[in-house]
């Protein structure tokens, strides 16, 4: 687990950041460029030294103003990746690999090199030199590069910020892999909410080098305050949601989660399987009481839990729904005349979830575990 | 039937062995040179970096001058490495090594420096990242990623090494046989009547050898650059 408090001035504004993460799973930094998110990570790594604060990866203290402890890069084993790969030109992908690998006592290797290989689909490509492979396969072999270095902690600086979107969409299941396959925690550094949504199981998001709100990629999408850092077009929640059953003649799967269930065109995932929804706001009615008579199959029960004005005609509504929360993005109007108001109980209607078949999103499909709205 | 005279032989060869110890003994001090002036910051910089570049528009005359007050068995250093060591510089074949190595250093420490700064420095700092210390770093990645400048900055210098003639013949003086180089051969002859066909049959072989060490250069750079993938 990493706790981690530091401050660090940085020319305009002062770095300011305190948070703590899980065992496993990935941690997403999320903010827009320039808030401070790299230099985290580079704190964490050891390649940055903070003004004060503190730096812990389990019993292990890796950096301590006040105790002045300050463990040099190379005694962190910490796993990172960079945005732009950073193989080593003059070793072909096999050295690479091994780099990391070889500097680490045999007895305290746990993760071995053959697996990694086939995780990252990298077999074919151990005998090739970085300067002939794409930037996605460059990408997979810094992943690899990182994990045989057996890290504490594995790091990751906007992995794909250099990736057009078919590379993206190639290299977010090997990521998913990482996550659900590799007990090793991953911080990951983001300015894209569709890589966060779809990889993070803890989202931190960083404005001015500053924490604005921290805790589970659910709750924090669920906030109405923060729309406007998370990108107010992008607005809306998130939910996880497990595989009920599926309905084959109509070609609909059901989906269920602890505020209901919704229905949605069938996907390619067995019974039992977790799902996560990106429901943006403006796909999302409030009505005051069950509807009949409309097409729309999805109507959960719900409780306004907070209103907020979200533009010059609109409103955002956070709805609770079960354990979990949806936001709706209606009309100022209509928060006046249903007379929506915290603790009021309505009905949300979701429209038109729709599964990306396999265009863009094709590679989610198959391996990962997280579909787009 | 040979090719070469006798004399001939010997000026060739004693210049080879002149430009190859004066390159053997410069190189490690002229990549740590070039490492460090390409890669860090620090008060005296420019000092360092001016001194490295003395020997470059000093007269090489000036610059044998130099080593002849300070390097002679009467000099600060050479007298204290002829009373401690019984090492002579001054009119030996050492002594030409190490006039031609100051002369050269600084076109080795030239060429090495720009490929250091070309190396991206996000290598090295992976290579942190994945537990490489300093020394670790260096032999890992650094020299392999300057080995081209490295080698075309050897064998530059080693022809210029081949052919000084000022501070050698200021230092050393022109001894047959001992400090008695090509350039200084060709020199000798031309001060001699009838010397005119020596001394062009040594400028011959001074210009084939320096083709050579020019194309070997740029063979060995490409091959090198193949090699650590940068071609």
């Amino acid at each position: 687990m990493l706790d981690l408090q530091i401050r660090q001035r940085l020319g305009a504004f002062t770095l300011d950041i305190a948070f703590t993460a899980k065992e496993r799973g990935v941690t997403a930094l999320f903010g827009r460029s320039g808030s401070g998110k790299t230099s985290v990570i580079n704190a964490i790594a050891g390649l940055a030294r903070p003004d004060e604060g503190h730096i812990r990866v389990g019993d292990t203290v890796f950096f301590d103003s006040a105790r002045r402890i300050n463990i040099p890069v190379e005694k962190r084993r910490i796993g990172y990746v960079f945005q732009d790969a950073r193989l080593f030109p003059h070793m072909t992908v096999r050295s690479n690999l091994e780099y990391g690998l070889r500097r680490v006592p045999a007895v305290e290797r746990r993760i071995a090199f053959g697996p990694v290989v086939e995780l990252l689909g990298l077999g074919h490509l151990l005998d090739r030199r970085p300067r002939g492979l794409s930037g996605g396969e460059k990408q997979r072999v810094a992943f690899g590069r990182a994990l045989l270095a057996q890290p504490r902690l594995l790091l990751m600086d906007e992995p794909m910020a250099s990736l057009d979107s078919a590379r993206k969409a190639e290299i977010m299941p090997y990521i998913e892999r990482l996550r659900d396959e590799m007990n090793i925690p991953i911080v990951m550094v983001s300015h894209a909410l569709d890589e966060v949504v779809r990889l993070a199981t803890t989202m931190v998001l960083i404005a001015e080098g500053r924490v604005r709100a921290s805790g589970p990629v659910g709750t924090v999408m669920g906030r109405l305050d923060l729309s406007a850092a998370t990108g107010a077009r992008d607005a809306g929640a998130v939910l996880d949601l497990t595989v009920e059953h599926h309905v084959p003649e109509d070609g609909l799967s059901v989906l269920a989660f602890d505020g209901g269930r919704l229905t949605v065109p069938q996907i390619d995932r067995a019974p039992g399987a977790a799902v996560r929804l990106h429901i943006h706001a403006r796909d999302v009615i409030v009505a005051l009481h069950p509807l009949t008579g409309v097409s729309l199959r999805n109507a959960l029960a719900a409780t306004v839990v907070e209103v907020a004005e979200s533009g010059p005609s609109s409103a955002d509504v956070r709805l609770a729904v079960g354990g979990s929360f949806l936001i709706a993005r209606i009309t100022r109007a209509a928060v006046r005349e249903l007379g929506l108001a915290h603790g009021r109980e309505v009905v949300a209607l979701v429209k038109g979830i729709a599964f990306e078949p396999d265009s863009s999103g094709a590679a989610s499909d198959r391996s990962g575990r997280v579909v787009d709205v | 039937m040979d090719i070469l005279t006798p004399m001939e032989t010997t000026a060739l060869l004693l210049s080879l062995r002149v430009a190859g110890v004066a390159i053997a003994l410069g190189l490690p001090a002229a990549v740590l040179t070039a490492w460090v002036l390409g890669r860090y910051s620090f008060p005296g910089k420019t000092l360092l970096d001016g001194l490295v570049h003395l020997p470059l528009v000093l007269p090489p005359v000036v610059t044998g001058y130099i080593l002849l007050v300070t390097m002679g068995t009467k000099g600060v250093v050479g007298g204290w490495l002829y009373q401690t060591f019984g090492i002579k510089l001054i009119f030996t074949a050492e002594g030409a090594s190490l006039a031609v190595a100051v002369t050269s250093f600084p076109l080795m420490v030239r060429a090495i420096r720009l490929s250091v700064e070309a190396i991206d420095g996000g290598l090295e700092a992976a290579a942190r990242t994945l537990g490489a210390g300093p020394v670790d770093r260096f032999f890992t990645i650094l020299l392999p990623l300057m080995a081209p400048g490295l080698l075309s900055g050897a064998i530059v210098a080693f022809a210029a090494a081949m052919g000084e003639f000022g501070a050698v013949i200021t230092f050393v003086s022109n001894i047959p046989g001992k400090t008695q180089t090509l350039p200084l051969a060709i020199y000798a002859a031309t001060q001699e009547p009838g010397g005119d066909a020596v001394a062009a049959r040594l400028a011959a072989i001074s210009f084939a050898v320096a083709l050579l060490a020019l194309m070997l250069s740029e063979f060995l750079a490409n091959r090198v650059r193949r090699l650590i993938g940068q071609l």
